[in-house]
């Protein structure tokens, strides 16, 4: 084996690890959709936290693997290197709002179990079924699917 | 070949995805004592197992499949080493993830109302769950690098 071939396992392992963060979000946004009780809200939030570290290790590893491969086999300027570049920099945007917006989540779940308030809260379901949240991780999960296209299909390469 | 092989590596990325999810919630739920804790992480687990790893074998295993025929590799003399652990990992794989999702089903029902503390299925299922994430590991790592 050669760089060469280390660097694409590197890069194809970071792109399931990404990947992998998104299909855990994904059950956790659906399991919380029938969640209101703090206590239970705050259990599944710690399965979240393999999902940060699982998509910081795709999307570091995506990038730095990925250009390097670039500069090694391909042109780093070839069109579909620079629009999966560019389709990054989108997911890096979303996935910080979309972390934001359940961080928020889970700090008010945890503040009212803080307070000793661990029956079913309203305004907990009503943050969990938020619209924003849902469509965030949608277009996430779109963006990355088009990464994957790009990486597949290699347009003009 | 690359809808196939678009088909192949979504399936895979899903079944991984799901098995990581799996194997967190499990071993987060392993030593809960809570009760509501415990069948939390065990319906996070089964659910993981159910809607995301056995689809995204299927997917994979589909892909597999179908590059196969595309490439012609009935003819092949010697099968390259990461092809037969691809084929060995992706066939038989289904055994334990199979198994691990009745398990983690049975097992959640068994921590029903009154039956406290009935978590070994659950905890065979991490077994399983922990040793298929192991070996497609390894596979991504060997069909991706292709080592000889």
């Amino acid at each position: 084996m050669d760089l060469t071939d280390w660097l694409v396992a590197l890069h194809v392992l970071s792109a399931f690890a990404w990947i992998a963060a998104l299909v855990l979000y994904s059950v956790v946004i659906a399991a919380g959709r029938g969640l209101s009780v703090p206590g239970d809200v705050l259990r599944v939030f710690r399965v979240v936290r393999v999902g940060d570290a699982l998509i910081a290790v795709g999307m570091i590893g995506t990038i730095v693997f990925g250009i390097w491969l670039a500069i090694d086999e391909y042109d780093i300027w070839d069109g579909w290197i620079i629009a999966a570049l560019a389709l990054w920099l989108v997911a890096g945007a979303v996935g910080d709002r979309l972390g934001r917006t359940y961080n928020a989540t889970r700090d008010r779940a945890r503040a009212l179990h803080a307070e000793g308030l661990n029956d079913a809260s309203s305004e907990l379901s009503g943050m969990l079924r938020s619209q924003r949240g849902l469509v965030l991780h949608a277009v996430l999960v779109l963006v990355t699917a088009a990464i994957l296209v790009l990486m597949v299909w290699k347009p003009g390469a | 070949m690359e809808p196939a092989l678009f088909l192949h590596i979504l399936g895979a990325s899903v079944l991984v995805g799901g098995l990581v999810t799996a194997f967190a919630a499990q071993l987060l739920g392993w030593s809960e004592r809570p009760h509501a804790a415990a069948v939390t992480y065990a319906r996070l687990g089964f659910r993981s197992l159910l809607y995301a790893a056995v689809p995204g074998w299927l997917l994979m295993r589909i892909g597999a499949q179908w590059i196969w025929s595309e490439q012609g590799w009935d003819d092949i003399s010697e099968e390259p080493l990461w092809l037969g652990i691809g084929w060995i990992t992706g066939d038989l794989g289904l055994v334990p993830i199979l198994l691990a999702t009745i398990f983690a089903g049975v097992g959640l029902r068994r921590l029903g109302p009154g039956a406290e503390g009935k978590t070994a299925l659950v905890r065979v299922a991490a077994v399983l769950v922990g040793i298929s994430l192991l070996a497609y590991v390894i596979t991504v790592w060997a069909m991706s690098a292709k080592p000889d």
